[in-house]
């Protein structure tokens, strides 16, 4: 329950990299306080324009990760109200414009291009799936269009993508998986059998968790990968060897449920401790029928659903303005259950483009280069209302956010936080600079 | 002299296309680069459904392959992208002739299965070598490569051109195949197979170099988009992309060359101002379709061809 302020990984390559970025990020520090107390109470009075700041919002209104979409399209249009309550980015109002994605890398680049030549957005922001980021990056960057995803991929920190690509407001799969695993071994235990989906994100959490459990003297002893197509689960389940401390599970989508309730019967009630990431059951309500096997278990989470003794008056804040109640669930209606370990990374997202902004004395598109190079010295973002989750640093080099992870565990119909991850369990040596590329 | 009407019109048309960028706004000159290559995707398509008779519900693979034909060369083999374009037409092109001689076996609904089949088969392929591929999360070609010499293939005026000669010269084969010896028994095979037999052809070899023909043209297509819009993933070979020909055919007009032109537009700019509307854009396109069975079965432009004197090829 408490927070870990010692940083577990201490390979000589991360305490090189964390010294330059920390003292980075000491010299931007007053710089980037400086830039949360900007004036804003009083609306659009220093505004050089009065026209509005268009941000173009890559929202997934349909397809696979509609579920997502929505609460990425309330936590967005949230944010806004407030900012503009608040008096606006340099004294202009910010209008959303969104425009739904599908869910697909071509039209999300479609999207983009609609963004910066017909809707004639300062900001592209807010896409989700990998898959779409990595189909509209290109674009984007052709473009010369400042675009902030809320991805979680680690395509960004990876070097895949281009200047004018961030992900400052939520953490990268890499980080979240690495700094799960001292927990897991110090608490769980070490001998881990990992059951993912056989693609590209069950591999990520594969080859990121494998490497990081070896680091604290655990192994993986299975790798079991279910096929995409997969519908029945049990058949794989004689595959978990019988010395397993831990079983590491991430399958997501509609097969999750058949998943959970095959795995129960096969154990009944006995079995390894179960370790998994509740990106498989955003957006579900864990006391769905099917789903009591999980009772005891523990997950993941980017920022915890239900509110406990270890959430923020900042989280309270954000949680009221956005209509989520204390159980993670809409405020209109109890079983529209909220995306809650994703969605602050918009509201957080849309507050750092006005950081941004505000640092760059933001103009007009004219101005994107400044926003860009203001984004990457933004370096800390203290615990605020303006990023309720918790404190971040963001790599200015890597495009990418460090922050805080949570594990609670299942009990009681509730998920209860029990761990809080200092932003340096999750921290990695750089894999890019993006800086030295033209803006 | 006679006049080649087909052959000005189809000029004609290309001139136009051309002519589109100087009075266009820079967000539809975009659009309508993105639409001639998904037009030359259907026209190649159209060849096979539309001339020939054949369904495939398959052709995304072909798609697929010309685009990580370009795209994986150009990742692991450094090759030039004038390389990796015709290495993408010829991974698609031998895929093609490879699946069309086993699904030729058999005929009407089980083609239609047994192209699925395959597709879903080289989709599930892609995620599972993920290693390479990056599966269902694809990857980025770097913009500094995507060039032709000194031709930067990401900037808007030069993607657009690209676009244009690439339909363009598709265009131009589709009309030459449909009006030669081999096209007419194409049309053959369509009408009556079992006629075409008895007086004396063999069908196969044409049915199969129309799977060819048309996966050669899915593969330039998927190689360009890697190339122009910098992108690879396996989502393209996902069975929405086998649908899209399908949808592009039907509107415009099976069986008419620049069917997959007018579908390809209709269609991109229906979706595009459909979902400004609602999020069930989907419906607006079903509606849409549902008009053309009952009002226009052989689509907009076979049916402006049966209304005038049938000389569009």
């Amino acid at each position: 329950m408490t927070d870990q302020a010692t940083p577990k990984v201490a390979e000589t390559p991360v305490d090189e990299n964390r010294r330059t970025l920390l003292k980075g990020a000491a010299a931007v520090g007053a710089f980037a306080a400086g830039t949360q107390m900007l004036p804003g109470m009083v609306p659009y009075i220093q505004a050089q324009s009065s026209e509005p700041i268009k941000v173009g919002f890559q929202v997934h209104k349909t397809g696979i990760g509609a579920a997502y979409g929505r609460w990425y399209d309330r936590t967005t249009r949230a944010a806004a109200k407030l900012i503009n309550d608040e008096g606006g980015i340099n004294g202009r109002e910010v209008e959303i414009v969104a425009e739904d994605d599908g869910t697909d890398p071509k039209r999300g680049a479609e999207v983009i291009e609609k963004f910066a030549t017909q809707h004639k957005t300062d900001v592209a922001f807010g896409t989700l799936f990998s898959h779409v980021v990595i189909g509209s990056s290109p674009r984007a960057g052709e473009l010369k269009m400042p675009y902030f995803v809320v991805s979680e991929g680690h395509h960004v920190a990876s070097g895949g993508l281009n200047r004018y690509t961030l992900q400052p407001g939520i953490t990268d799969v890499k980080s979240q998986v690495q700094s799960m695993a001292p927990w897991v071994a110090d608490n769980l235990g070490k001998k881990v059998t990992m059951i993912y989906p056989d693609f590209a994100f069950g591999h990520d959490h594969r080859d990121f968790f494998s490497e990081a459990i070896t680091k604290q003297g655990g192994e993986v002893v299975a790798k079991i990968a279910i096929p995409p197509t997969e519908k029945s689960f049990t058949k794989y389940f004689p595959q978990i060897p019988r010395d397993t401390d831990v079983l590491y599970h991430v399958m997501v989508g509609p097969a999750v449920l058949t998943f959970v309730k095959e795995l129960g019967e096969f154990f009944g009630g006995r079995g390894p401790e179960i370790f998994g990431f509740l990106d498989s059951l955003e957006a579900v309500d864990i006391n769905t029928p099917g789903l009591e096997f999980l009772n005891g278990s523990y997950f993941w989470e980017g920022n915890p659903r239900y509110t406990s003794d270890m959430s923020s008056e900042h989280d309270a804040f954000y949680r009221k303005a956005v209509g989520v109640d204390d159980t993670g669930a809409s405020i209109t209606d109890s079983k529209d259950i909220a995306t809650y370990s994703h969605m602050f990374g918009c509201w957080e997202t849309l507050h750092i483009i006005k950081a941004g902004m505000e640092a760059a004395d933001y103009s007009g598109p004219g101005d994107q280069a400044k926003l860009i190079e203001a984004v990457e010295n933004i370096g800390v973002m203290p615990h605020s209302r303006a990023h309720p989750q918790g404190d971040k640093l963001f790599n200015g080099r890597t495009h990418q956010s460090f922050g805080h992870q949570f594990i609670s565990k299942v009990e009681g119909g509730r998920l209860t936080p029990v761990h809080k991850t200092s932003i340096f369990d999750g921290y990695y040596p750089d894999e890019v600079d993006y800086t030295t590329q033209k803006l | 002299m006679r006049v080649d009407r087909a052959l000005i019109l189809h000029l004609a048309v290309i001139a136009l296309l051309f002519a589109m960028q100087y009075v266009m706004s820079p967000y539809h000159q975009g659009n309508l680069a993105r639409i001639m290559v998904l037009a030359t995707y259907a026209t190649g398509y159209n060849i096979l459904f539309g001339y020939t008779g054949l369904l495939s519900l398959g052709h995304a693979l072909f798609f697929a392959a010309g685009m990580y034909g370009a795209g994986m060369t150009m990742r692991y083999w450094d090759f030039p992208a004038i390389a990796a374009f015709p290495t993408g037409i010829i991974a698609a092109t031998a895929l093609a002739f490879l699946i069309g001689a086993l699904a030729l076996r058999t005929t009407g609904v089980a083609f239609m299965i047994v192209t699925l089949m395959f597709a879903q088969a080289g989709f599930l392929t892609l995620l599972y070598f993920n290693e390479y591929t990056r599966g269902d999360e694809g990857f980025v070609l770097p913009q500094a490569d995507r060039a032709i010499g000194m031709i930067d293939l990401s900037a808007d005026d030069t993607r657009f051109i690209a676009a244009w000669m690439i339909f363009s010269v598709g265009l131009l084969i589709a009309l030459a195949i449909v009006r030669s010896k081999a096209g007419r028994v194409l049309i053959a095979i369509r009408e009556n197979e079992e006629r075409t037999r008895m007086l004396g052809f063999n069908p196969f070899p044409y049915k199969l170099g129309a799977v060819v023909v048309s996966g050669a043209f899915a593969g330039a297509a998927g190689a360009a988009y890697a190339l122009l819009f910098g992108s690879v993933g396996a989502s393209f070979a996902s069975i929405q992309y086998s649908i899209e020909p399908l949808l592009f055919v039907l509107l415009g007009g099976a069986g008419v060359v620049l069917g997959p032109l007018v579908g390809s537009i209709l269609i991109f700019y229906l979706i595009d101002y459909a979902r400004e509307i609602t999020t069930a854009y989907l419906i607006v396109v079903g509606v849409a379709l549902v008009l053309l069975i009952l009002f226009a079965r052989k689509g907009v432009l076979g049916s402006i061809r049966r209304r005038t004197d049938g000389w569009l090829p």
